[in-house]
């Protein structure tokens, strides 16, 4: 079975451009994956996307969505392909009901199936009683749910959508999460873009890191947080004991000192404790055995006689990973 | 709901595109029918008044000869099927391809863009078609025993209408792939008013043999030629002589001519806009 996406050696230079928008992008997305592009503004996701729904053509390289050359029979590409864009673009002209059943007209979907599908979809979307409503005073969450109703109109192999949740207030977020979830549940391959790194988390099985048009990395969410050196963090809570200052500098303190010592710790952090308990916060980065760690970490602590309050394991988050790959935070 | 990861079947591009095609046009019916008694208000008042003043209060109070009327008829005919389309396509290419992006779904149609931008120019030039139609009723009834079209020639008028509305379309495609939305109302003014009064619209061309810089530059204008051949196809001889109007070869030719240049720079134009 042929990938749902494959993109090859990717450029796209617009006339006036002083770099790359897109500049040697490859990647491959499985049937039925949720698949993340993730990165600060102008980082080329938008092109690339523009690129796959037909919008943009490339300067160079392969795109292909369901087997399907974009570029080279960008008809057959458009029966394939869903989109949900940035900003709205429903057709004002019509009402909610008929903006469904036109897209579906627009693919060759037989009357009575749209009809079918209109009514399942707003169902599902929560808009059935506002099919025959104008769009004059929808909020932008409720046009966004119009927007995939009418991308799943023609039961399209991809769903692309871009930074889907931009702007959305928190209520119309979730509910777009849980349709994305939906979607992946029944098969569907979803390409979002988004410079949200919990929405990427949450949502994707594989993201691709992009910045300044290239792909720093793709992997699993997972496998993107191992690529922080020392893929281990420990968090510990301790109360130190009363002859020891919460206050003492670096390495003068005997518990900061303990866990540095230990083997495989590579960094001690000391973090802002939390609460009114006095209690001292520190953050190891350590690579090797977690359980090791763990339990050699409890000893030290006990040994410089200070209580033992909490131990956890911290995952780095993507945001940790783009810092990481970037030496700079997210611009968005 | 049906299952989504099924793959559609490979379906032919060209019934497709066809299917595609006709739905868009359905869209656009519909839209039509629904915008219709706006619509017609908004395109019928301009002909209404120029009627009402040039026709009859001008000739009544013998500021006009009595004829006047007669003669301005194609005219308000030719610029109500020239302008209709050329403002429905501009603003609508402008304002979608500026800011609201609605043209954005039947562009992700299985259809080429093309197909999109000439359903859309198509449609305009009915939408100029209809108000051309409209204005006969109108002004026979403003006109009154001053309304004299000979019925003879019902094809060359219907064929100059068809052929009018479609070069406004045109020039409305152009207008509205070139110029930014924000730009439509300057360009509106520099373009539409010289376009109306040196389009002979008012006046038939050979009457201008007196300002002979001036009836050549009407020349450069093709609203003059549709004003000329509708003045053809409609003017009953007057007092016996028939009116003289530009040779209908010429009309034809520099009408299917300019139509198809300008159709031409406005689709690649449109097509430069919608695929970057």
């Amino acid at each position: 079975m042929t990938a749902a996406i494959e993109v090859e050696h990717l450029v796209k230079r617009y006339p006036r451009g002083r770099a790359n928008a897109v500049d040697d992008m490859s990647f491959a997305v499985r049937r039925g994956e949720t698949f993340g592009l993730l990165g600060p503004n102008g980082a080329g996701k938008t092109t690339a996307i523009g690129i796959l729904t037909t919008r943009v053509l490339p300067t160079s390289g392969r795109a292909a969505v369901a087997g399907i050359d974009v570029v080279a029979d960008p008809i057959a590409a458009k029966q394939r392909i869903g989109v949900v864009p940035q900003t709205s673009n429903l057709d004002r002209s019509l009402r909610v009901r008929e903006i469904l059943t036109f897209h579906a007209a627009y693919h060759g979907v037989s009357r009575r199936e749209r009809q079918a599908r209109a009514d399942a979809l707003l169902e599902e979307l929560g808009l059935a009683a506002r099919g025959k409503d104008k769009l004059d005073w929808f909020s932008g969450g409720l046009q966004q749910r119009v927007m995939l109703g009418r991308a799943l109109m023609h039961e399209p192999d991809v769903l692309f959508l871009d930074e889907p949740t931009n702007n959305l207030d928190p209520q119309s977020r979730l509910f777009l999460w849980d349709r994305i979830r939906a979607l992946h549940e029944r098969g569907v391959t979803v390409v979002l873009t988004t410079h949200d790194m919990e929405e990427a988390d949450r949502l994707c099985d594989r993201i691709a890191i992009m910045d300044h048009g290239r792909i720093l990395a793709l992997d699993t969410p997972e496998g993107l947080r191992r690529l922080i050196p020392g893929g281990t963090m420990l968090e510990v809570r301790t109360r130190l004991p009363q002859a020891v200052p919460a206050g003492a500098p670096a390495g003068e303190e005997p518990v900061e000192a303990a866990l540095a010592a230990l083997p495989g710790v590579t960094a001690v952090e000391r973090r802002p404790g939390s609460g009114t308990d006095a209690a001292a916060v520190y953050r190891l980065y350590a690579t090797g055995d977690a359980g090791q760690l763990l339990a050699s970490a409890a000893q030290a602590v006990v040994r410089e006689e200070a209580e033992l309050l909490d131990l956890r394991f911290a995952r780095p988050s993507l945001e940790d990973v783009f810092i990481h790959l970037t030496g700079s935070n997210l611009r968005a | 709901m049906t299952t989504l990861d099924a793959t559609l079947p490979a379906r032919g591009r060209v019934g497709a595109a066809t299917r595609s095609f006709l739905a868009i046009v359905e869209r656009d019916l519909l839209v039509i029918r629904r915008e219709a008694p706006s619509f017609l208000v908004q395109t019928l008042v301009q002909p209404l008044f120029f009627l009402f003043v040039f026709g009859k209060v001008l000739t009544g109070i013998g500021s006009a000869t009595p004829s006047f009327g007669t003669i301005l008829l194609p005219g308000i005919v030719a610029f109500t099927c020239f302008l209709t389309p050329l403002q429905a396509v501009s603003i609508d290419l402008g304002r979608d391809l500026g800011f609201t992006h609605e043209i954005d779904d039947r562009l992700l149609a299985p259809l080429p863009n093309v197909l999109v931008a000439l359903e859309k120019f198509g449609l305009a030039a009915l939408r100029g078609l209809i108000a051309g139609a409209c204005v006969f009723p109108l002004a026979y009834l403003v006109l009154g025993s001053g309304y004299h079209v000979r019925t003879d020639l019902i094809a060359e008028v219907a064929g100059m209408m068809v052929l009018t509305a479609l070069l406004g379309a045109a020039i409305g495609m152009l207008v509205g792939a070139a110029v930014p939305i924000t730009q439509i109302g300057l360009i509106f003014s520099l373009l539409i008013t010289p376009l109306l009064f040196t389009g002979c619209t008012y006046y038939p061309w050979s009457t201008l043999g007196g300002l002979r810089w001036f009836q050549v530059v009407t020349l450069f204008n093709p609203l003059t030629y549709a004003a000329e051949g509708l003045r053809h196809a409609m003017l009953p001889p007057i007092a016996g002589h028939p009116i003289e109007t530009l040779p209908m070869g010429w009309v034809l030719l520099v009408l299917c001519g300019s139509l198809v240049v300008i159709t031409g720079i406005g689709l690649r134009l449109f097509q430069r806009r919608v695929v970057s």
